[in-house]
């Protein structure tokens, strides 16, 4: 199935320059961007089989000797595409924070400790149905220098492949209810209600694991649709 | 699964400062890499060449933590994805690579030349490989492409043509001496600004 790439689908995006997010202001073309009808280029993308996903990297809290600290979560959903099919064995890498709000990265200064059975880094494949799941921890809210008193709501970073080079993804997903939310300027990039909603999972009470784990469910839309070619005759 | 179509795609957001240690680990941190910045296989045939150059800020600054993937043909212009309903790539050279840069904004990728891909209309584009560039301050990643400064195809490549010829150049990644090295360096902003589709 060959799917088309509509340039409308584009404008949930961000802006690329949002100067409430600093560092947006230096590392955005200022110069317009050039439109150019897709070649093969850009209509393909790279097919993953199993062998880059190891049994088990879809589970945070087991990578290590022992258990993470925090509220251990389920996090899944569906890759679709726009039309609302499942993207089948397409590849999802997630990175995250600690429940403590603390990146493994050495570059994290935040005064909050490490945990050293948590990396916060894992990847799985979608199935069949464009399913996708993982199991880790939900992760701390953190400050960082944007601005005084900046703190960025919990999020999960994801990045997702799909069909095709221009269908590629990354993105962060929320938990509902956040009262960071209003304050954040990465998250308030997306200028859109109803798209910024599309990055806040909800609450899955039917999934949650009794006595083991609450789950969040998070479905990802790439873009690609396969319109009806018009009838030109 | 809901049936309901979706109300629209899924907006982007920053990789942001810290996506290391989970998509370019490396081998600084513990967890294995997907993907790497060598795309070759003992298998693959054609020109082995490194691509390599800094990426910059509007200031002129170097991007210590900034993420680039490829996406390219073979040396026989095919793509390793059913989609490409041509021939089938008879390697298993896949065609894409990551890497992230270094603490001087430096990154490389090694790789053969691609093939000849055609353009919408169906005629021969130059060589070339697609990038993508993600960074903290990028809300949104964005797309370039990397030719060749040794390919008589470029007068010819409908993409290129597309673009103003004062900034043409900032597509060519420039043969290094006598090696198999080419530059390409990419300026996110400012006078040299780098060329960035909008597809």
């Amino acid at each position: 199935m060959t799917l088309l790439y509509p340039l409308q689908s584009l404008a949930a995006h961000p802006a690329r320059l949002s100067p409430d997010y600093r560092s947006t202001v230096k590392r955005s073309p200022q110069k317009p961007l050039i439109p150019m009808r897709h070649t093969l280029s850009e209509l393909t993308g790279p097919v993953y089989g199993h062998e880059t996903v190891r049994a088990h990297d879809n589970d945070l809290t087991i990578q290590a000797k022992g258990e993470p600290l925090g509220e251990r979560i389920i996090v899944h959903g569906h890759v679709l595409d726009e039309d609302g099919r499942g993207v089948p064995n397409t590849l999802v890498e997630l990175w995250q924070a600690n429940a403590c709000g603390r990146y493994i990265h050495v570059v994290d200064q935040h005064p909050a400790p490490l945990d050293p059975n948590f990396t916060g880094a894992g990847r799985t494949q979608s199935d069949a149905d464009g399913y996708y799941k993982f199991i880790t921890i939900k992760p701390g809210a953190y400050p960082w220098g944007n601005h005084h008193n900046a703190w960025r709501p919990a999020h999960i970073h994801f990045s997702v492949f799909g069909h095709s080079f221009v269908s590629r993804l990354v993105t962060q997903m929320y938990f509902p209810g956040d009262p960071l939310f209003p304050f954040d300027p990465i998250f308030n990039s997306v200028t859109d209600a109803k798209a910024r909603a599309r990055m806040i999972s909800s609450f899955d009470l039917d999934n949650t694991k009794p006595e083991w784990a609450l789950c969040y469910r998070f479905d990802i839309v790439l873009r690609g649709r396969n319109a009806t070619p018009m009838e030109t005759k | 699964m809901s049936n309901q179509r979706p109300d629209g795609i899924t907006p982007s957001q920053t990789v942001g400062p810290y996506f290391k240690y989970g998509l370019t680990p490396n081998g600084e941190y513990e967890w294995n890499d997907a993907f790497t910045n060598n795309l070759l296989t003992p298998d693959v045939s054609g020109e082995r060449i490194r691509v390599e150059g800094h990426v910059y800020d509007g200031d002129g600054a170097v991007i210590p933590d900034c993420m680039l993937e490829v996406w390219q043909a073979d040396s026989q212009g095919r793509f390793s994805d059913p989609q490409d309903q041509r021939a089938l790539a008879n390697s298993s050279f896949k065609g894409f690579g990551r890497c992230g840069t270094d603490k001087s904004g430096a990154y490389a990728f090694d790789t053969i030349k691609p093939g000849v891909v055609p353009d919408a209309d169906g005629k021969p584009q130059a060589p070339h490989i697609v990038l993508a560039v993600f960074a903290r301050g990028m809300l949104l990643h964005l797309y370039t492409r990397i030719y060749f400064d040794d390919e008589a195809g470029n007068a010819k490549d409908s993409v290129l043509a597309l673009v103003p010829a004062d900034r043409r150049a900032t597509l060519i990644a420039k043969k290094a001496g006598s090696g198999n090295a080419y530059t390409f360096d990419v300026h996110l902003q400012g006078d040299n600004e780098t060329v960035f589709f909008d597809v």
